[in-house]
């Protein structure tokens, strides 16, 4: 059933691309209508599937002569991004209902991208999922260098060459991987039983490591994601920071991790202290983590500190992978989920909510125009948001940074020492861009007052209430009741780390 | 040798001939008066029919080819890789014909369509030929029907000087090839592929004579010119660009079809004459005692290094030259000479079974049929707008978004983005080359060729920026004549559709193996 929701993808994506121009209203119903199914089939997917382990959904030839089959599966983790794919599509559509250029093909190309981002979740055969991998990558650059802002047609060329030279680097790998096991499949399962050398797995780890996760922000290779973020339209951006990075982390898990999990094992000698690629990787998240929250820090436009946040909040995610622990990992998936809808809540807030009503994101020019008092739904709703990026307990985040840190203590103690700190520079950029946009006391220049008082912004529109009010459930309902995912997850961790995808 | 039997295998060639001179008939005959479209759409269709006969009588060659008289070794070559690469030329030439429509560069439309015919023909000898001689015969006949129609454009400066370049060019690489195919007749006393390879293994077995060395680089230098390797691709760029479309797209798809099929032949005849209880790849040379030829990279053999050569330097340079392009033409001539880097690795890596020769195979195809939807799509912006330039490009998708479109999906395949064809050409290649020999050596060649293909979707991009993004500089929309439209979304449906049931065209390929 959950196959459905990239075929219907696809299918709309199709419908928009070929339908006559001139009527953006209909393109938005019809984009809602398939981001909506594809959701509620994730919904029935994900609660069909609880308790049960991997179910193969389809699983035909689709290459006979080189052993390549088309076989899609689902497994606790991809349900449960699955779901988060569905929420992010919906809330996507309802955050561009302004979106009035080109209208039918900038929903043509979010289908396409969602149902691309569906299918490496579902992919259980490597090189079908490579090939969606690389589907994502097309739409996402027009999206960017068509309706997008600040430099868009820069950030769009550095987005799509960085994907496409982490996805060479995974075919380098994939090939690698193909020739080398012999078998003539490509499938996971039969991969990770191959008993693949470990001097192979020792290579081709770090390089499978690095090719994902350049888009999943991975520092010093996360350039693209402030950039990128800043210069897409509000559904691009919800998107890249809410399902695209996550695409990169779960490729670092199931293919890097779960292919080649040797490559992982000690090297035998170590250089201040470290010892393996696990090492290695570990170094970088957290870099990545203090790096990104002390980069956002400094920033003046609001949406690169969400840009850079990301950054600091993937760091997260990669080393809660690379602990190899069962906390560690749950805490990791979680917070892939946990971060596509706070990051996804946090650029609509910033991109359509405020920058569409005062065309500015710059903090100096925010600071003198009242928002707390003139946009109360959106000071609302960035208090609360902000607090869920935080970390504050009962939200999603808390739960999922919990578990990372301690997977982290269990492998590393310093690791938790050291993303501990990100953590608060984390609660003092929020509270920095809160109080500058919102809660401001600089009182406006004589020359910034308006002479016939402050125009009134436009009224806040339907879809941006339901759309917020929807991920602001998300995040409560699972920083409430982390089980709800937990429940699927640990399952499909605990499979995955004890190799062997069985 | 019996003249019955030849005209049995040549029944596809005898075929194309007799459709030409029809062509020139009808055309000088019949239709003198009439309008330059009429005689454009009689041509044409004739020229559609004869390679449609061509195709048909093929079942009718004589099974497994033309041997010598008293001799098991071939001359003429039927089926298996023979036929793929033949049929392949034939829907290929088909595809260029309908690009003539709608084309105003020439009125003498039946001498076009009739020296297009004859060239094809000369490519189908040589995917035949295992013979060195009729190989140069083929190669002749193909490559003065390519100067005649670079030039075809009288009107055009451009098309004399880059016919002009070419001629230049192709008559110093033919002398070379002479120069060398001389030495090897001298070293093994035959001019037969097949003999060649076993006289080479016999007399070469204590390390191969510095005249063998001589001798496959200066072949080297000759096939290079036609599958535009890097150092010998100088006269691409300027023959895309001069070319009437197509003549070019011909020169683009065609010839470098019946280019790889001879390499394939050369690659086949010597893994063939080999003892399949040897290693592959110590191939022309029997190299395999400790005394012989010294082993560079891992793999051993002059031809595989020469190759491997020719391919790292045309990857890299086609590449990285193509970044620097202003014009659509010249773009596709530098991404024509990356593309032939990649397929030229598979070539140094063959392998005994036939993957190496499908894996070409697939490449060249899907190649050819890709770059013949870009030259059409690029000509017709060319008719509207005067120009190649980038800026041509501008806005297209709100003057034209069918080709548009069109463009999207040709140039995302050629910069291998899956599910489109090109993309599996590619991963098809690679892995063939991956599973003749997995050293390091090819390792890092596939790696080098992977990176290359991440700096070729930038320039791809930035004509599909231009296409997509930015706003048209004029406006009035970009027109073709439904038949053009329709061949397009044609050729971009087979991109489509080719890619998605990327076993079709293998299995396809497979049964012309049967019973070999």
């Amino acid at each position: 059933m959950l196959a459905w929701t990239i075929y219907i993808s696809f299918a709309g994506a199709l419908v928009l691309a070929l339908m006559p121009k001139g009527n953006p209203a209909l393109a938005r119903v019809i984009a809602l209508l398939v981001a909506a199914a594809g959701f509620a089939i994730a919904i029935a997917g994900f609660a069909a599937g609880a308790g049960q382990g991997r179910v193969t959904i389809i699983d035909v030839p689709w290459v006979p002569m080189m052993g390549i089959h088309y076989t899609l599966a689902a497994d606790g983790i991809s349900r449960v991004l699955v779901l988060l794919t569905g929420l992010a599509a919906v809330a996507g559509v309802l955050f561009s209902w302004n979106i009035n250029r080109r209208t039918n093909e900038f929903f043509a190309f979010f289908l396409a991208l969602i149902g691309g981002v569906y299918g490496v979740f579902l992919s259980f055969d490597l090189f079908l999922l490579f090939v969606f991998y690389e589907i994502a990558i097309v739409p996402k650059y027009f999206l960017i260098a068509i309706w997008g802002s600040t430099r868009r047609e820069y950030a769009a060329m550095k987005l799509a060459l960085y994907s496409f030279v982490g996805s060479a680097m995974v075919l380098v790998v994939l090939l690698a991987a193909y020739a080398t096991a012999g078998s003539h499949s490509t499938g996971l399962v039969n991969l990770a039983n191959a008993n693949l050398p470990v001097s192979f797995q020792m290579w081709a780890f770090p390089v499978a490591f690095i090719g994902f996760g350049i888009l999943a922000g991975l520092w010093p290779f996360h350039t693209w994601a402030p950039t990128g973020h800043v210069a897409a339209p509000t559904a691009a951006s919800m998107l890249l920071a809410g399902v695209v990075m996550k695409l990169g982390a779960y490729g670092c898990l199931r293919v890097a991790i779960g292919l080649f999990p040797h490559g992982l094992d000690p090297w035998g000698w170590s250089f201040w202290g470290i010892g393996s690629w696990r090492d290695v990787f570990a170094l970088l998240a957290v870099i990545g983590i203090i790096y990104g929250a002390l980069v956002a820090l400094a920033q003046t436009d609001f949406k690169f500190v969400i840009g850079y946040s990301s950054v600091s909040h993937m760091g997260f995610v990669l080393l809660g992978l690379v602990t190899l622990t069962q906390v560690g990992v749950d805490g990791a998936v979680l917070q892939m989920f946990s971060h596509g809808v706070i990051a996804g809540l946090l650029f609509a807030i910033v991109g359509r909510i405020v920058y569409e009503r005062t065309h500015t994101r710059q903090f100096g020019e925010l600071e003198g125009m009242y928002l707390g008092r003139r946009l109360p739904f959106a000071a609302w709703a960035f208090v609360i948001a902000g607090v869920a990026s935080m970390g504050l307990p009962g939200f999603s985040g808390f739960v999922a940074e919990l578990q990372v840190l301690m997977g982290a203590w269990i492998a590393k103690p310093w690791w938790t020492a050291a993303s501990g700190i990100g953590i608060v520079i984390g609660v003092a950029y929020t509270w920095r861009a809160l109080q500058k946009a919102f809660f401001s006391d600089r009182l406006p220049r004589p020359d910034e007052h308006p002479k016939e008082g402050w125009p009134k912004f436009e009224a806040i529109t339907w879809p941006e209430v339901t759309a917020t009010c929807l991920l602001f459930a998300a995040t409560l309902i699972v920083g409430i009741y982390p089980s709800i995912l937990l429940n699927s997850i640990e399952p499909a961790v605990k499979a995955l780390l004890a190799g062997g995808m069985q | 040798m019996n003249y019955a039997d030849l005209f049995r295998v040549t029944l596809p060639e005898t075929a194309l001939d007799i459709a030409a001179l029809l062509v020139l008939i009808l055309d000088l005959g019949l239709l003198r008066k009439a309008a330059l479209q009429t005689r454009i759409m009689a041509s044409v269709l004739i020229g559609v029919l004869g390679c449609s006969a061509a195709m048909l009588v093929m079942p009718y060659q004589a099974a497994g080819g033309l041997t010598y008289p008293g001799s098991p070794d071939l001359l003429l070559s039927a089926g298996g890789y023979t036929s793929i690469a033949q049929i392949g030329i034939l829907v290929l030439t088909v595809f260029t014909l309908f690009l003539l429509v709608g084309s105003d560069f020439t009125k003498h439309v039946g001498e076009f369509v009739a020296v297009v015919l004859m060239a094809a023909t000369g490519g189908l000898l040589i995917s035949a030929g295992q013979d060195l001689l009729v190989v140069f015969v083929g190669l002749e006949l193909l490559s003065l029907g390519l100067y005649i129609l670079t030039a075809f454009a009288k009107r055009s400066g451009k098309s004399a000087e880059s016919a002009m370049k070419y001629y230049l060019f192709g008559g110093m690489s033919a002398a070379f090839l002479l120069f060398g195919f001389s030495y090897l007749y001298g070293l093994t006393g035959s001019t037969n592929l097949h003999q060649i390879m076993r006289a080479l293994y016999s007399t070469t077995a204590n390390g191969a004579a510095p005249l063998l060395y001589v001798a496959l680089v200066m072949i080297a230098a000759g096939l290079g010119f036609k599958v535009a390797a890097v150092p010998f691709h100088l006269w691409a760029p300027d023959t895309y660009e001069g070319a009437p479309a197509p003549a070019a797209a011909f020169i683009a798809s065609v010839s470098k079809v019946a280019s790889f099929a001879l390499l394939i032949g050369v690659g086949t005849a010597a893994a063939h004459s080999l003892d399949p209880s040897k290693p592959m790849h110590v191939w022309i040379t029997a190299s395999l005692n400790p005394k012989g030829l010294p082993t560079y990279f891992g793999f051993s053999g002059p031809w595989s290094l020469i190759i491997a050569i020719l391919a790292v330097a045309s990857m890299v340079f086609g590449n990285l030259a193509a970044l620097a392009q202003d014009s659509v033409r010249r773009l596709l001539a530098y991404s024509a000479i990356a593309h032939a880097g990649y397929i030229l690795l598979a070539v140094a890596y063959f392998s005994r079974s036939n993957i190496s020769a499908n894996a070409i195979l697939y490449y060249i195809l899907t190649y050819g049929l890709t770059t013949i939807g870009a030259f059409g799509a690029v000509s017709l912006v060319e008719r509207i707008n005067g120009s190649d330039r980038m800026d041509a490009f501008l806005g297209l998708y709100r003057r034209n978004g069918v080709l548009a479109g069109v463009l999207l999906i040709l140039f995302l395949s050629l910069a291998g983005i899956p599910p489109l064809v090109g993309f599996w050409a590619k991963f098809n290649l690679f892995a063939a080359v991956l599973r003749v020999d997995r050293g390091v050596a090819p390792f890092a060649l596939v790696a080098i060729a992977v990176a290359m293909s991440a700096v070729s979707l930038y320039y791809y991009l930035q004509v599909l920026k231009r296409v997509f993004v930015m706003p048209p500089a004029e406006d009035g929309p970009v027109k073709g004549s439904p038949l053009t439209i329709g061949v397009l979304a044609l050729i971009t449906l087979a991109v489509v559709l080719l890619g998605c049931l990327p076993g079709l065209m293998q299995s396809w390929m497979a049964t012309f193996y049967a019973g070999m």
